[in-house]
């Protein structure tokens, strides 16, 4: 193997993000999926991948400078570690006509080429398209799963199950119910791309639910049960005495629904104390009220001096 | 049809693959960029080599030549057109060579020849 900084163009003190820029342009150029049948373009890919994982492997390219190892022996150990045979090697062979792109039998094809088109390809089963459709879906019923019903464009009607804690972006796939097969061939698939619209007060982590829960000036400082909403109904809590604006209180199991292999996630409650409309009493009370030493709720703001 | 016969499930193939996500992975196979074979109604997905290289192919036009998740299927679909047209070419190839007498065969090399110019 060539010197990696040769191969890759690129000084000897070059930084890592020099670095990867250098290999992503040449392997662009000589990637052997976009150069088939090309042995050179792919002996230089695979000198540029080599000299990119020594260079890009702080460790091994600090021995390499030093000379403890060469770029030969590094090669050889990323060679055989990394890189299995090409797709390249599938795609051209037998395999290949797995992700064939078009639909034309090859018989077909070389019969028109010869011009002796003799037909016995043209009733072969041919598997349907699939079909791509975005579904808006509302918060909680991708946080508890839902079954809205779905009119196509064609006018078939699809029930479309939403399984507990689908998440944004995620593609549901209805098998079969894409485009119709052809000669008997089976029907394509219909992929719908979910996109989960935002809740007034609920926001999503993962499987757990998180909202802000307004309590009473009463409720924060004496305690005392409330009752908060969940995605699946009211539940009752117990805020503890002394609670403030911040705290956070967990309802367990009661964020997004078990499915699967996931376990329901939590509901995290953060209080915000609101004050509300005070009246004479309060006012009157907050006039005589004189704690020592008082408290400064902005001692740790800093003041930018 | 000399087809490889190993297959490895999706746990196999993610520890296989250095730096693949299974959330990048599912979107693939979601996307019918990678067709696994579908066994049984578990969801459970077999990789034959060739979906194994193309997952490794598809992790390196992503990850390393940054070709993002809009452009990937008409890259994707390009490189299978032309595959496709490189496997008709290498039948055609068989073909002749199986069918053709050698007089056919030496005056089609010297048609392909003079149109090459």
């Amino acid at each position: 193997m060539d010197d990696p900084y040769k191969t890759l163009g690129i000084a000897r003190d070059a930084g890592a993000e020099e670095i990867r820029k250098a290999y992503r342009k040449l392997a662009k150029q000589f990637h052997p999926d976009l150069n088939p049948g090309n042995a050179k373009a792919e002996e230089r890919f695979k000198a540029v991948a080599a000299a990119n994982a020594l260079l890009s492997d702080p460790v091994a390219r600090g021995k390499f400078d030093r000379g403890e190892i060469d770029a030969e022996g590094h090669e050889r150990h990323a060679q055989n570690s990394a890189r299995g045979p090409s797709y390249r090697e599938y795609a051209e062979a037998g395999p290949g006509h797995r992700y064939t792109w078009h639909e034309d039998d090859l018989s077909d094809l070389f019969g028109s080429v010869f011009g002796e088109g003799d037909g016995s390809g043209a009733k072969r089963p041919r598997r349907g398209h699939n079909e791509h459709y975005a579904l808006a879906v509302e918060f909680l019923d991708a946080v508890n799963g839902a079954m809205p019903r779905l009119t196509l464009p064609d006018g078939r009607v699809l029930d479309v199950k939403i399984p507990p804690g689908t998440g944004d972006g995620q593609t549901l796939r209805l098998r079969g119910q894409g485009g119709r097969g052809i000669n008997g061939g089976p029907n394509g698939d219909a992929l719908i791309d979910i996109h989960v619209k935002p809740h007034p007060f609920f926001t999503r982590d993962g499987q757990d639910i998180h909202l802000n829960l307004p309590v009473s000036v009463s409720e924060a400082v004496l305690g005392g049960p409330v009752e908060v909403p969940t995605p699946r109904g009211r539940v009752r809590m117990q805020i503890p005495k002394h609670s403030d604006t911040g705290t956070k209180l967990r309802l367990r199991g009661r964020g997004v629904a078990a499915q699967g292999k996931h376990a329901a996630g939590d509901l995290y409650a953060t209080l915000r104390v609101a004050v509300g409309q005070p009246d004479a009493a309060l006012e009157e009370f907050l006039r005589g009220w004189k704690p020592d030493p008082a408290p400064d709720p902005r001692r740790t703001m800093e003041t930018g001096t | 049809m000399s087809e490889e016969q190993m297959t490895i499930t999706i746990d196999a193939l993610i520890t296989q693959v250095s730096g693949l996500q299974r959330e990048d992975l599912e979107h693939w196979i979601a996307n019918q960029w990678v067709r696994p074979e579908d066994a049984g109604s578990g969801g459970d997905y077999v990789f034959h080599a060739i979906d194994v290289a193309r997952v490794r192919l598809i992790q390196e036009l992503h990850h390393d030549l940054q070709i993002n998740e809009d452009a990937l299927p008409v890259v994707l679909s390009l490189l299978d057109q032309l595959y496709d047209q490189r496997r008709r070419l290498r039948a055609l190839n068989d073909a002749i060579a199986a069918v053709a007498p050698e007089d056919v065969r030496r005056d089609l090399a010297r048609h392909l020849a003079e149109h090459e110019k």
